[in-house]
């Protein structure tokens, strides 16, 4: 079980990592990578919010969505109810609510960490990476176990991205980039030359 | 001095309004491979040293003769040895050099064996040169710098890591994939992140898996399949390994690979010149050797009955493969190494440690350090700054002096 749940977390970091495998967040990974203490801030938000949406989400499909998922309340041919085509709704709807309910949370009991990530976490909300972890998870058919796991291994390996994006960024800083590429050109290059590095890790089979 | 006084008449015209202005790049690249540049600091903060990039990197260059020469015997006797088991040789005008020059195929003789693989790695390193020095001479020429010897090192690097097979277009490609993007669209030497020779060879990697993975591309012998260590290792496990090549046989460099990677005792000589002349880090060395053996002993110790490479030891990761090419030649490369030294050990046992994990745990890549050296470039700027981080605060405490912002 260990076993299971340790290659579903390393392969949710490095052999599909949300930013330069499957080139989700892309925005704000190219907004807010210029500074390595503003991106890490990002990727706690992101690490936080996709390890608490994720298995939230997952209850949702197996209790609400699922064909067959509202049989425990009882009802009448409450079985053959299939409301899975509300899914996309309630998940950005999920999404939204609880980087509310969080950005409150910290605001009122954790004042630094919320004054840290500013703007970031309300930011969130629209990062795909963050719908994306959850519709992977529909995909895959993962249990509750699984999500917090794949959750918590999708946001690190993004956070770990955006970090040594912004530390690649920092050094670039002394570089010398032709007009024409200045700023979001060179950076796109960047990601794609960082994705090569990490194409090591595709076809690994944990 | 007659070479001086040829480049002193031609000064004039590479000048400000003379007739070649915009080719000054390439008489300065001319210029200061025959002598010292002229150029004296004008400003405060004054370094003496004898030693300057342009020594430096050929300094490097030169250290890779020992595997660069092995290099080229061994791509022939691998060839010569086929042939005299009954493959047919790839004819062509290879044959006709070798037939002009050696006489015929024949696996005992040095010379024949050197001839033959010469000619397969001196092409190689001629295109690689004409086309990587042609894109490095157009941006110097556009953008206004100088011609650095650091493709010196570049271009070797890149030749000596193909396998001798290697169809000539595909390495011009690669090497204007490194050079280009992995280098000259930053600003050329020292201000790129990855390796360039490293980026071009996994350009060709991922674009052209045909002609550069698989075991028929070892042996320049028409139709000879043979595998290297590394996949012998992967598919059959280590028994079927010993069984055909010894250690020694792999630490000397008898066995099938790239061009400049199969003799790890080449390549040690190298790294002896390299470390006793500082130019390489031994931190990163050291860390490189560490994290495989680290990790190695890790995989031995948990074992595996369906994957054979987890028995592996570290002493065979050692000299089959790139890893000691890799260790000593590429991770090493000052511009996308770590560069504080604490740093640099970090960075080299991620590399190690990555290297043995690619080897072992990706069935898709046999060779790791290529792709782990790579990998651990995008980290050397995080890694970096984190000591710097750390420098800085500890001093704000010593002296209680706030420091200025400089993240």
């Amino acid at each position: 079980m260990f076993e299971h749940y340790l290659s579903l977390f390393i392969a949710a970091v490095f052999v599909e990592n949300m930013a330069l495998a499957f080139f989700l967040g892309m925005c704000t990974f190219l907004a807010v990578s210029k500074k390595v203490s503003s991106a890490i801030g990002l990727g706690i938000a992101v690490i936080v919010v996709l390890t608490i949406t994720v298995p939230v989400n997952n209850l949702i499909l197996t209790y609400l969505l699922e064909e067959g998922a509202l049989t425990w309340t009882g009802l009448e041919g409450a079985e053959n109810i299939d409301l899975s085509f509300l899914g996309l709704l309630s998940y950005i709807g999920v999404i939204a609510a609880l980087v509310q309910i969080l950005e409150m949370f910290l605001d009122k009991y954790v004042p630094a960490l919320y004054n840290a990530l500013g703007v970031f976490l309300p930011l969130i909300t629209v990062n795909c990476a963050i719908l994306g972890g959850t519709l992977f998870m529909v995909e895959r058919n993962y249990e509750f176990g699984e999500s917090v796991i794949y959750g918590f291994g999708a946001g690190f390996g993004w956070a770990l991205a955006i970090a040594a994006l912004a530390g690649i960024r920092e050094k670039l800083k002394y570089s010398d980039v032709p007009a024409g590429l200045q700023g979001l050109g060179v950076t796109f290059i960047t990601v794609g030359l960082m994705s090569l590095g990490f194409m090591s890790f595709s076809g690994v089979q944990l | 001095m007659g070479i001086r006084q040829t480049l002193d008449n031609l000064e004039p015209h590479f000048h400000k309004g003379g007739k070649y202005e915009k080719f000054y790049p390439l008489y300065e690249a001319v210029d200061t491979i025959f002598y010292s540049p002229p150029d004296v600091t004008k400003t405060t903060a004054h370094i003496r040293d004898g030693v300057d990039l342009k020594r430096i990197m050929i300094t490097v260059w030169l250290c890779t003769f020992p595997a660069m020469f092995f290099g080229m015997w061994n791509a022939g006797w691998l060839a010569n040895t086929a042939i005299a088991n009954g493959y047919e040789s790839m004819d062509g005008w290879r044959e006709a050099i070798l037939m002009l020059l050696a006489g015929g195929h024949d696996a005992g003789n040095v010379w024949s064996n050197f001839v033959l693989g010469a000619t397969y790695f001196l092409p190689i390193y001629l295109v690689t040169f004409v086309v990587g020095g042609f894109w490095e001479v157009l941006f110097a020429v556009k953008r206004g710098h100088e011609v650095n010897e650091g493709f010196f090192v570049t271009s070797v690097l890149y030749a000596l890591i193909l396998p001798a097979t290697t169809p000539l277009w595909q390495v011009a490609l690669g090497i204007t994939f490194g050079v280009v993007i992995g280098k000259e669209i930053f600003g050329g030497t020292g201000k790129n992140f990855l390796n360039p020779a490293l980026t071009g060879r996994a350009f060709l990697y991922f674009a052209y898996p045909a002609q550069l993975s698989g075991d028929s591309i070892w042996v320049a012998a028409d139709g000879y399949t043979g595998a290297t260590p590394l996949s012998i290792a992967f598919q059959n496990g280590m028994a079927d390994l010993s069984s055909e090549y010894s250690w020694w046989d792999a630490f000397l460099g008898f066995i099938p690979g790239s061009l400049g990677e199969t003799s790890t005792l080449a390549i040690l000589i190298g790294m002896v010149v390299l470390l006793w002349t500082k130019i390489a880090s031994w931190r990163i060395i050291l860390g490189v050797f560490v994290g495989m053996v680290a990790t190695s002993l890790l995989f031995n110790l948990v074992g595996s009955d369906s994957n054979p490479m987890f028995a592996m030891p570290w002493y065979w990761h050692l000299v089959v493969g790139g890893f000691a090419f890799g260790m000593v030649f590429m991770a090493t490369d000052p511009v996308s190494a770590s560069m504080t030294n604490p740093g640099r050990l970090i960075f080299g046992i991620l590399i190690g440690a990555m290297t043995v994990m690619i080897r072992v745990a990706n069935p898709a890549f046999p060779e790791g350090i290529m792709l782990a050296i790579l990998f651990a470039n995008l980290f050397a700027p995080l890694i970096d700054h984190y000591f710097v981080q750390a420098n800085i605060k500890r001093r704000e405490k010593r002296t209680g002096a706030v420091a200025e912002e400089t993240a």
